[in-house]
This record gives structure tokens, sequence and C-alpha cells, in this order.
């Protein structure tokens, strides 16, 4: 009979992942870009919004686009349409990007230009308000977007996403009018779970409050730029 | 089904703690993960996933014990802490004030593994 034996470890579950998501930041960090992770439900309106982003942010910025879906093309072909450098990630059954996709793009992107020449790598991830809260990809900052369809006890039923983001953007703004939905509670529910995000209603159609958030893009490109004075390069 | 790449880094941290007992392979009967209430995690569908991957594996028969860690906040205007009700409402019943700090509930460790060492074979004469 052998000695039944404990050992205790303490890990993170999602070790694994976190060592991969820690590994991309260090590139990024030596590249000196930022890393924007762009996360929602399917159909809340990241390819638009991102459309009308790089539109708007690319005469001040080089950017690129990590595009990660489960099946098609679609939204990096809507990307690509823009002029912007955008590399497919294709899930497969995945239904987030998890750090070692990501690392594979990576690997596509620098085939095609070279990183350090960018500013803001932009990660648009899976359409779900799960999974993605949960696996890091290296990014320096999370965005989660939530339409006005989707009812305003979502933040609530989906927490962990909106408890996670640093910033939220309540999306379709335009529809407004033409919902029994009321806005303010939306943003209740979110500063519920997440005092500390900054949320701004906007709409990709009709242009509503664009400028704040490509101002809140800028001042984390900004915060960025100041950090990487002060991180060592890897080896 | 995220359980199912949850279960994936599990392995793979089961993997590199195998390595330390090299060139043995330890016979694992349990392995104790702590799961917090504010997290994506469904414990019974990771139990699932991780009966089903083991398999035929070094790891064949190892349970999977979860211990739920339930989600607990602190009030920033009383510093008392609180149980929101998950799915609900999140505000402090004291104060109403948002969660702001969350003391536990976010945790998804792999806190120990029970095992036994088969006694090292007679060398060959």
């Amino acid at each position: 009979m052998h000695m039944p034996l404990e050992d205790t470890l303490g890990l993170n579950l999602l070790a694994a992942n976190q060592h991969q998501a820690d590994h991309n930041r260090e590139h990024f960090d030596h590249w000196g870009l930022l890393c924007l992770n762009v996360m929602s439900s399917p159909g809340a309106g990241k390819t638009s919004l991102l459309e009308r982003t790089l539109a708007a942010l690319a005469p001040e910025f080089a950017m690129a686009v990590l595009e990660g879906d489960m099946t098609t093309q679609l939204d990096a072909d809507r990307i690509e349409a823009i002029g912007v450098p955008v590399v497919p990630i294709t899930t497969g059954r995945a239904c987030h990007l998890d750090a070692a996709m990501v690392s594979g793009g990576l690997g596509l992107l620098r085939q095609r230009l070279n990183p350090a020449d960018l500013d803001i790598l932009w990660v648009e991830n899976v359409g779900n308000l799960v999974c993605p809260a949960e696996f890091a990809v290296g990014e320096h900052r999370k965005v989660a977007l939530l339409s006005v369809t989707e009812g305003d006890d979502k933040p609530l039923k989906y927490p962990v996403m909106f408890r996670e983001a640093d910033c939220v953007l309540i999306t379709k703004t335009d529809l407004l009018p033409h919902l029994p939905v009321e806005v303010e509670r939306i943003e209740t529910h979110i500063r519920q779970v997440n005092p500390r995000a900054t949320v701004i209603r906007v709409s990709a159609t009709d242009g509503e409050g664009l400028p704040t958030w490509h101002t809140w893009v800028r001042q984390q490109r900004s915060l960025r730029r100041q950090d990487t004075l002060i991180t060592p390069a890897i080896r | 089904m995220h359980e199912v790449d949850m279960t994936r880094c599990l392995l793979l941290s089961m993997q590199s703690w195998r390595q330390r007992h090299d060139p043995a392979t330890p016979l694992v009967s349990r392995v104790h993960l702590q799961v917090g209430q504010f997290t994506c995690v469904e414990p019974e569908q990771l139990c699932f996933t991780w009966s089903v991957a083991v398999q035929g594996s070094w790891l064949d028969g190892a349970q999977l014990e979860i211990e739920t860690v339930p989600l607990v906040g602190r009030c920033i205007a009383c510093g008392g802490t609180y149980q929101p009700e998950v799915a609900n409402a999140y505000q402090s019943p004291c104060c109403r004030q948002p969660l702001e700090e969350i003391i536990s509930g976010r945790e998804l460790r792999i806190r120990s593994v029970d095992y036994t060492l088969p006694t090292p074979s007679s060398p060959i004469a």
C-alpha cells in the first residue's frame, strides 16, 4: 500500500493561457503598440464600430486588426475594404479567442508587416458574452459592447464580461426612439458590476458618441506611449 | 462550451506537474479545484469535459472535486462585507454602493492533487 500524497499547487486553472497571454503582451510592449480586445455578443455591432473607428483614426495611427470569427471570413473582408491590414482567425468550434490563437494570428501578421510600425492592434473577439471574458490574449485594455436592443438586464446576467471591461460602449443608440428600453437603466446596471469602467453611448449609424470614443482610444494610446518608455525591451 | 478549453488548460498544468515526479507517473485519485461564483465556469460542465478528456490517459479515473467559492464584496462606503445576489443585484444592501471590491468569487484555482507514487521497479539483473 502506498502512502497517499497531496501536492498543493495553488495554480490558476488558466495558467497555460495566461502564460501565453503574458508572452503576447511582452511582444506588444516590445513593439510599443497598444492592443485592444473588443468583445460583445453576436450582432452588437463590433465590426460596424471598427469600420467607423478605423476610418476615423487611420490618418493618425497605423493600425491592424486580428479578426476572430467561428467559421467565416466575412468580417475580415469588411475591415480589409477600409484598407487596414487584417488577419482572420477562424476559431472553428471555439467560442472565443485564446492567447495561442492570437499568437498564431500575430505570426501571420508579421509576414505582412513589421508590428513595430503599428500604433494600435485591434483584436475583434468572437461574438459571445461569456467565454472571452475569462481568456486573456495579452491585451492592454478590454472593450465590451452592449447594444440597446439586447435589453438592460445583460450586465447583471453576464457580469464577468462587464466587470472585466475598461470601457463599455452602449451601441445602436439611434434605435432608442423605437425601443421600450431606458438607456439610463443599462448604465446603472453596468455601474453596479463595474463602477470604474468608462461608459459611452455610441451609434455607428448616426455617429453619436464616436468622438468621445475616439478620444478614449487616443488617451489609451498616449498612456501606452508613456508606458513604453519604462518597459524594458524583451531579449 | 469554453469548459473544453478550460479542461485543456487544466490538463497542460497537470502535465507540467507530472514532470516534477519524472520518471515516475503519479497515480492521481483526485484533483481539487476552487471555482468562484463570479466566473464563467459551470462546475458540472467542467466535471463532464474532464471525465471525457482523461479517458485512456495517465489521468484516467482521477476525479475532479470542485469547491465553489461564493462571491463576497466589500462595501466601499461602510467597509462591511456582503454576498451579492448573482445575476440579479450587485450593489451593497447596506449603503446601496456598486460592487467595487471583490474579496472572493473570482477564483479559478487548482488547489491540490491527491496521488500515490508507484513503487520503483527492481533493477533488471
